[in-house]
């Protein structure tokens, strides 16, 4: 009812409103007063100019707060929004005071220059959308308005730290606003250099550079922050380029992986340098007998197993890919569990590791691959620290047996520092057994110190390769040989157990 | 004297169109195309039965026919498409046992060719990479389609003892893919977010839809037995298929994989069962060396040749995706560009 009112004479229908809403606004005739100032700011966004002089905009003023009050609780804003422009400036409330509306056929109104209802009415300011006028929330209220609310004036000194205390409350409603003085001061001098009116529309529209003005502007700050860190600005550069490179190859799938689940990009791009500054300032990891290490073709490193974490078998993956002449990639052979467990799972296939079975053993030497293979297991891993540096047990030898039907040449591996970056002290049986895990270490930090406690402590490392133990003489045949699998498995084992001794005596200190 | 075909399940994609290229063959005479509804695509010279594999009647088509060469093409993957999980079984697992009794009693039958599938490998974190064929499951499949295939797969080798004059040829196809086919994984890949299981990227092999139907047809017309396992070369992981089409994805965890896949089910985007998740998470591979040097078949398609030709297919369903790996691509490039100005093409 009230709507089809309105559509006929807005402005009785808003005062009849207003007048049922009686809550908000205290007079009627202040009321009113709003009304007529609302149309008027309507009027606003359609003209390009108000006059300053007209009478009902003048009363406008001294209360705009108590208007967009009303407005609000009227629900007034809320018609306002679903009404098109075009029917505002039919409104014959204001159309008879004000010249007849010329930009009309402009569908959006623009932010235009109009006279800011404030009660700092010398200063023009810039009023943005008016035809949905936006509650101007005032610290100070017009001399009149307090006359007729009947506050008692208050001394200049007390007022000012009154309105202090209200700007401070109210600085999120008034950064809505545009800050007066700049707008009207800076576009009004730059308006009459521009003839065009919608000139305007551009200037106060978000400036879209090219991507490519916006990248190298922000690879010139790159540059300018890598030279204030020291750090040459192109190795930034290369930095940031091959990481979008990479993200790029990642995001369309532009990668390949190989049937075990190597994948390549992946692992020169994220899991090699991630483990880098561990490898290197970290455990600072000393590599003898590279040359050990054929150029090309299958060979098996065999090599001791420690340190809680298994993160040895990954340093050896990087001392072999960081410090081989061929960088070459150790496919390294995993228990059934790590394939289980989410993302070490996925991460250790994306490395170049694989099922520790016979199978896949011999598609990897068939392919020429360089295999590793920690024979102790968990056994070796989870072993309590007295037993530190004395091998566990070597399984069933499947390995030997893998790398004698393959002929390929096995490779002694012995690993001094893994054992002391987590020496486990007791081994929580129970709680292993509620979660399934082979053991649950209790180091001086893990449980102690919480997730930090799974920090490896930083002692020096020594990975020495072997001379390799050539398995192509006995022929494939030899491979079901159970006596000779057995006494090539203790003469890897006992190598390796000889060579950690000796590495052991030549060391200085567990962490230097 | 050509041959004469009996081809079952000739109104799915892949019977009906294998029934029509066998029927142009000019060393078949004749092909009996059987199903129990009539096909939606046109079989071209073959004839239409409209007979039920789970009937004994089966057996008159064989003896009228004179049919001498069987492909069983009627082992349904997805329960949608067979009116759910209880009728799926039925005519996979009896339809086979029925159609197989049938062949037993007919003389004529010469020739077998069972259209199996790689889900008999099962899924496990205990898997080889690679299957040969003459590895079995580290864990059976314990529902859906894999275990109505171990149990097929089963009754084909009792046949194989019965009639050990005939000659047979299991057939396990990767996940077939392609433009017009629709399965399971091309729903899977449909979806507008493609859930993942957390922690996991799994290893896939894909196998072309014309892939497919060339190497049933080569079954039928050749002499080859056995077991052989079919898929395109290379694998890609669900990450990267999802990357490739273009698809956002959303890791879940493989605990609520199980609501969140009856979930999809009673929406009817997409039907999973518990082997298919765990296919999800581990992935599967097959060694496809017998398919190359005995069975001689070369499939034209790779498993990335296949999977882009269906994801040729996809309709943008979001399109921001699209726009955003884009943005990040044009973003790239031009920063390699002007990277590479600053740096003097050193990159």
């Amino acid at each position: 009812m009230a709507t089809t009112k309105k559509a006929a004479t807005p402005k009785k229908a808003a005062a009849t409103k207003t007048a049922v809403t009686k809550a908000a606004a205290p007079k009627k005739a202040v009321a009113k007063k709003a009304i007529t100032k609302k149309a008027v700011a309507t009027k606003a966004a359609t003209k390009t100019t108000t006059p300053m002089s007209s009478a009902p905009g003048r009363a406008a003023r001294r209360s705009p707060s108590v208007a967009a009050g009303a407005a609000r609780a009227s629900g007034e804003r809320a018609r306002r929004r679903s009404t098109p422009l075009l029917s505002a400036s039919a409104s014959e409330g204001v159309a008879e005071q004000a010249p007849a509306p010329k930009a009309v056929s402009q569908p959006t109104p623009e932010p235009q220059p109009t006279p800011a209802p404030a009660p700092a009415a010398s200063t023009p300011a810039t009023r943005r959308a008016a035809h949905r006028p936006q509650p101007t929330v005032r610290a100070k209220a017009s001399p009149k308005a307090t006359r007729q609310a009947g506050i008692r004036p208050q001394s200049p000194r007390a007022k000012r730290a009154a309105d202090e205390a209200a700007r401070r409350h109210l600085r999120v409603a008034t950064v809505a606003e545009p800050p007066p003085r700049p707008t009207s001061s800076r576009p009004s001098s730059a308006r009459p250099a521009s003839p065009d009116p919608t000139a305007t529309q551009t200037d106060m529209s978000l400036p879209v550079p090219g991507i490519e003005e916006l990248l190298s502007a922000s690879i010139a700050a790159m540059r300018m922050a890598a030279q204030g860190a020291g750090i040459s600005p192109e190795e930034i550069e290369r930095r940031i380029a091959a990481t979008l490179a990479f993200l790029r190859r990642r995001l369309e799938g532009d990668y390949s992986v190989d049937e075990f689940g190597y994948d390549e990009h992946f692992a020169e791009h994220v899991i090699f340098p991630m483990l880098r500054p561990i490898y290197r300032n970290w455990f600072r990891v000393e590599v003898r007998g590279l040359e050990n290490i054929p150029d090309e073709g299958g060979a098996l490193i065999v090599s001791n197993h420690s340190g809680t974490i298994a993160i040895d078998s990954l340093m050896v993956a990087q001392a072999i890919h960081d410090e081989h002449p061929k960088h070459r990639v150790m496919r390294a052979l995993g228990a059934d569990l790590v394939f289980q467990t989410p993302v070490l799972g996925s991460f250790a296939r994306r490395g170049g590791s694989t099922l520790a079975t016979g199978d896949d053993v011999d598609r990897l030497f068939a392919k020429g691959e360089l295999v590793g293979v920690f024979p102790e297991g968990f056994k070796g891993v989870g072993k309590p620290f007295k037993e530190r540096y004395k091998l566990q047990r070597f399984g069933r030898g499947g390995f030997v047996s893998a790398a004698l039907k393959a002929g390929a040449p096995i490779i002694p591996t012995s690993v001094v520092g893994a054992e002391e970056i987590a020496p486990i002290l007791g081994n929580m049986k129970t709680v292993a057994r509620l979660l399934g895990l082979p053991y649950a270490p209790v180091t001086p930090t893990f449980p102690l110190l919480g997730p930090l406690g799974l920090i490896p402590l930083p002692s020096k490392w020594i990975i020495e390769f072997g001379a390799p133990i050539e398995t192509a003489p006995h022929g494939a045949a030899a491979a079901d040989d159970p006596m000779l699998v057995f006494d090539l498995t203790d003469q890897v084992r006992e190598t390796i157990q000889q060579t950690l001794y000796s590495l052991l005596m030549q060391r200085r200190s567990v962490f230097f | 004297m050509g041959q004469v075909v009996l081809v079952t399940g000739v109104s799915r994609y892949i019977g009906g169109v294998l029934a029509r290229r066998l029927a142009a063959d000019p060393s078949v005479d004749k092909v009996i195309g059987v199903d129990v509804i009539p096909p939606p695509r046109d079989l071209g010279a073959a004839e239409f039965v409209r007979a039920d594999i789970r009937n004994p009647m089966i057996g008159k088509v064989i003896a009228q026919g004179d049919v001498d060469t069987v492909v069983h093409a009627n082992v349904i993957a997805t329960p949608t498409f067979a009116g759910g999980r209880t009728p799926q079984k039925e005519i996979n697992v009896i339809g086979t046992m029925q159609l197989l009794a049938a062949c037993q009693k007919a003389s004529t039958v010469k020739r077998l060719v069972v259209k199996s599938t790689a889900a008999v490998y099962g899924s496990t974190p205990r898997d080889p990479a690679m299957f040969t064929e003459e590895m079995t499951a580290k864990r059976l499949p314990s529902s859906g389609f894999g275990k109505d295939s171990i149990e097929v797969e089963g009754y084909v080798r009792g046949f194989a003892r019965r009639r050990p004059d005939a000659e047979i040829l299991t057939l396990r196809f990767a996940n077939i893919i392609g433009p017009r086919i629709r399965t399971s994984i091309t729903d899977y890949f449909n979806l507008p977010v493609i859930p993942i299981p957390f922690g996991y990227d799994a290893r896939l092999q894909f196998f072309h839809e014309d892939d497919a139907i060339a190497a049933l047809a080569r079954g039928v017309t050749g002499t080859s037995t056995g077991v052989v396992n079919l898929a395109g070369d290379g694998v890609l992981t669900v990450m990267q298929a999802a990357a490739i089409a273009r698809r956002p994805f959303v890791v879940v965890p493989m605990a609520a994989a199980g609501p969140l896949g009856s979930l999809g089910k009673r929406f009817g985007l997409v039907d999973f069962s518990p082997d298919q998740m765990s296919f999800l998470a581990y992935g599967r591979g097959m060694d496809t060396t017998v398919m190359r040097e005995r069975f001689g078949f070369n499939p034209s398609f790779s498993t990335r040749a296949a999977f882009e030709d269906f994801a040729r297919t996809l309709s943008p369903i979001v399109p921001s995706f699209d726009a955003m790996s884009g943005a990040v691509g044009g973003v790239a490039g031009v920063a390699q560009q002007v990277l590479g100005r600053a740096t003097g093409g050193r990159l």
